[in-house]
């Protein structure tokens, strides 16, 4: 049954029927011919509404569209805009200047928002004409935009770690612990390779000529500080107060809905029309993400009744990763695949699911693999030719520039981001330094029984109001 | 035909209102939000009743928007092979999956969910926190969505059926919704 299941998701994902619909639909129909053949008991199906239940009344998942209202409001407020001419005019005059001043404020804007789609845009219209009309190589301009953009989804208070904390049973708290190290890596990494490239090649990356950046000495730095200042308020209000316990991940995501709305009204850029636009995508995208992650919910319900975790498990100690690093690198080597077609929600929602009781089992902390994963997932956005960064780009890009300038430039920065993943494979410290202790706590929460007892079990109460429980180390 | 393709533009019409809802609420559910978060810190008062609004809201945001977002063709595919393919090819697996897939899985949820929002009706089930909401609000809107979904499959149908048949134009546009 397993097999047979596995096989039909695959089919029907590639000819290209909706994810969540066909995950949803073909979990129904292997339930209910389990049923028909005795696997299951027949409660099962009167089962699902308490799962969706569960899913729309979890606080955390919440915060999805919380967090990306803010990234759509920030990314009309001019705020990308302040912090790049800040930087641009800061590191101008070196050559590759303007790739690092794209790095940082991709950092910055990271540690603001959570949605990758706000950053690469943001970022995209404004420094890409500069970049181009300053010499930059194409493709190297684009590539740079579209990795720093990127790298949000690492940098907490990323909504990927968010949803893979919730399908790893893991508290968000420690998720974005976790990936401090990881992100300042990468972002060591990058800038590491702009310097690199400048050294080799300074042609393709000019500095900015005088009078491109004009102020100097004071009102240089009047101009940077009065960037930096609302970024810093706005990472504060969010990140800062998860990390101090005073608000959960979902409020903090709420609170930074307030905050962008009142940098935008600060800018001048605030109206109807905007935050109207906003709603609308925040909505499509809530509706998305929820309803893959229903469908998922319903498919992998049935294929762990199935014994589809054995399943899974058999093919890998076939492929003969029974140790803990072989396994983590046949999954990421996996992973790596799959992001040529898959996006990271359903990766999260559907892979995830069954590889977390069998890196359980094998004594991995979750939260290392939890953050592998995440950083490896970068490259489901630069993936040629479906990579989500490179499509927004192509939307922001003058025609000039080729697709297929987008596409090349983008390879250096997907082997950077599987660099780090390289490395946090060898290196798990780079993730668990900053955690209290090893983890070593059970995951009860995605272990899948499919007792009689479910069916009497009260929907999931509300969360206790008190955010240090979003925070204690479990 | 014609008749067809008026149920088919109320039904549409039908989702785009039900989103509107849903799309208020996107805004509504984070200012409560941060104001559960404001008054639990600056005033220490904190409600279960304002709580679970948040996720009741949640909850209607997901369920009501849904039959919008199968109308504007936004529900996610890997989209490999489907960009290939030609508008007829398109539109007989469209149909494929609507027959199939959607209107079997949303009948399905339709059929178990209601009698458990009944039974919370019928009992006045009431959250577990104290303070907290009445359970059926939240419990209806799971067959409500599915419902709604059930029909704009039907006014899908129409209109890819109406479409094969060379009636009218059908725009085939899929795009996938920006993260």
């Amino acid at each position: 049954m397993a097999p047979f299941m596995f096989a039909a998701l695959v089919v029907f994902l590639m000819i290209g029927l909706p994810v969540a619909f066909s995950l949803a639909a073909l979990g129904l129909v292997s339930g209910l011919i389990s049923i028909e053949l005795g696997l299951f008991p027949a409660q099962f199906m009167a089962n699902l509404p308490y799962r969706i239940f569960g899913i729309l009344s979890n606080e955390l998942l919440l915060s999805i569209p919380f967090f990306t209202l803010m990234g759509a409001i920030l990314e009309r407020s001019g705020l990308a805009e302040d912090l790049l001419n800040g930087f641009a005019k800061l590191f101008g005059g070196v050559p590759g200047g303007l790739a690092y001043a794209v790095i940082v404020v991709g950092a910055i804007l990271g540690a603001i928002t959570g949605t990758v789609a706000a950053s690469v845009i943001a970022i995209g219209v404004i420094a890409l004409p500069i970049m181009l009309r300053n010499g930059y190589n194409p493709r190297l301009a684009t590539g740079v935009v579209a990795a720093s953009g990127t790298i949000t989804q690492v940098i907490p208070p990323s909504l990927v770690l968010i949803v893979l904390a919730d399908q790893l049973g893991k508290s968000v708290g420690d998720m974005y612990l976790g990936a401090i190290g990881p992100s300042i890596a990468q972002v060591l990494i990058f800038i590491g390779f702009i310097l690199m490239m400048s050294i080799i090649r300074p042609q393709s990356m000019p500095p900015l000529p005088k009078e491109e950046r004009a102020s100097k000495g004071w009102t240089l730095w009047k101009d940077v500080l009065l960037a930096i200042v609302p970024s810093l308020a706005l990472i504060f209000v969010v990140l800062g107060t998860i990390f101090m316990g005073l608000a959960t991940p979902t409020e903090a995501g709420a609170m930074g809905v307030v905050g962008a709305m009142i940098l935008a009204m600060v800018h001048g850029r605030f109206n109807r029309t905007m935050l109207w636009d906003g709603m609308v995508s925040t909505m499509n995208i809530t509706v998305m993400v929820i309803f893959i992650l229903i469908g998922a919910t319903v498919f992998t319900l049935v294929f762990q009744g199935v014994d589809g975790g054995k399943w899974i498990e058999h093919f890998f100690t076939a492929v003969g990763a029974d140790d803990p690093v072989t396994f983590l690198i046949v999954v990421n080597l996996l992973i790596f695949g799959l992001a040529f077609f898959l996006d990271f929600f359903e990766i999260a929602f559907i892979v995830i699911p069954l590889l977390a009781p069998i890196a359980k089992e094998m004594g991995i902390d979750l939260i290392w693999f939890g953050i592998l994963i995440c950083v490896n997932m970068q490259t489901s956005f630069m993936h040629p030719p479906f990579g989500f960064a490179l499509f927004y780009l192509r939307g922001i890009t003058p025609p000039t520039i080729r697709s297929s300038d987008i596409y090349l430039g983008a390879i250096p920065w997907v082997l950077l981001q599987l660099l780090l993943v390289g490395i946090l494979i060898f290196y798990p410290e780079i993730v668990t330094g900053l955690l209290d202790k090893p983890v070593t706590a059970d995951i009860q929460s995605i272990e899948i029984k499919l007792d009689e007892s479910e069916a009497v079990q009260a929907p999931k109460p509300v969360p206790s109001d008190d955010p240090a429980d979003y925070f204690k180390r479990r | 035909m014609h008749k067809l393709r008026t149920l088919s533009q109320w039904i549409d019409r039908l989702s785009q209102a039900a989103a509107q809802v849903a799309i208020v609420l996107v805004l509504l559910c984070a200012l409560i939000s941060v104001g559960n978060a404001l008054s639990r810190y600056l005033f220490d008062l904190s409600s279960n009743a304002w709580l679970e609004m948040q996720w009741y809201m949640f909850a209607a945001i997901v369920m009501l928007g849904a039959a919008n977002l199968l109308c504007k063709n936004g529900h996610i595919r890997i989209d490999l092979l489907y960009l290939r393919l030609n508008q007829r090819q398109k539109l007989y697996l469209d149909l494929f999956g609507l027959l199939l897939f959607v209107i079997p899985f949303c009948l399905a949820m339709v059929i178990y969910g209601w009698p458990w929002f009944w039974e919370a009706w019928e009992i006045n089930e009431r959250s577990a926190n104290a303070g907290g909401l009445i359970r059926w609000p939240v419990k209806i809107v799971i067959p409500i969505g599915f419902a709604l979904l059930i029909l704009q499959a039907i006014s899908e149908c129409i209109k890819r059926i109406l479409a094969l048949q060379g009636e009218g134009e059908f725009d085939d546009t899929y795009q996938r919704p920006q993260q």
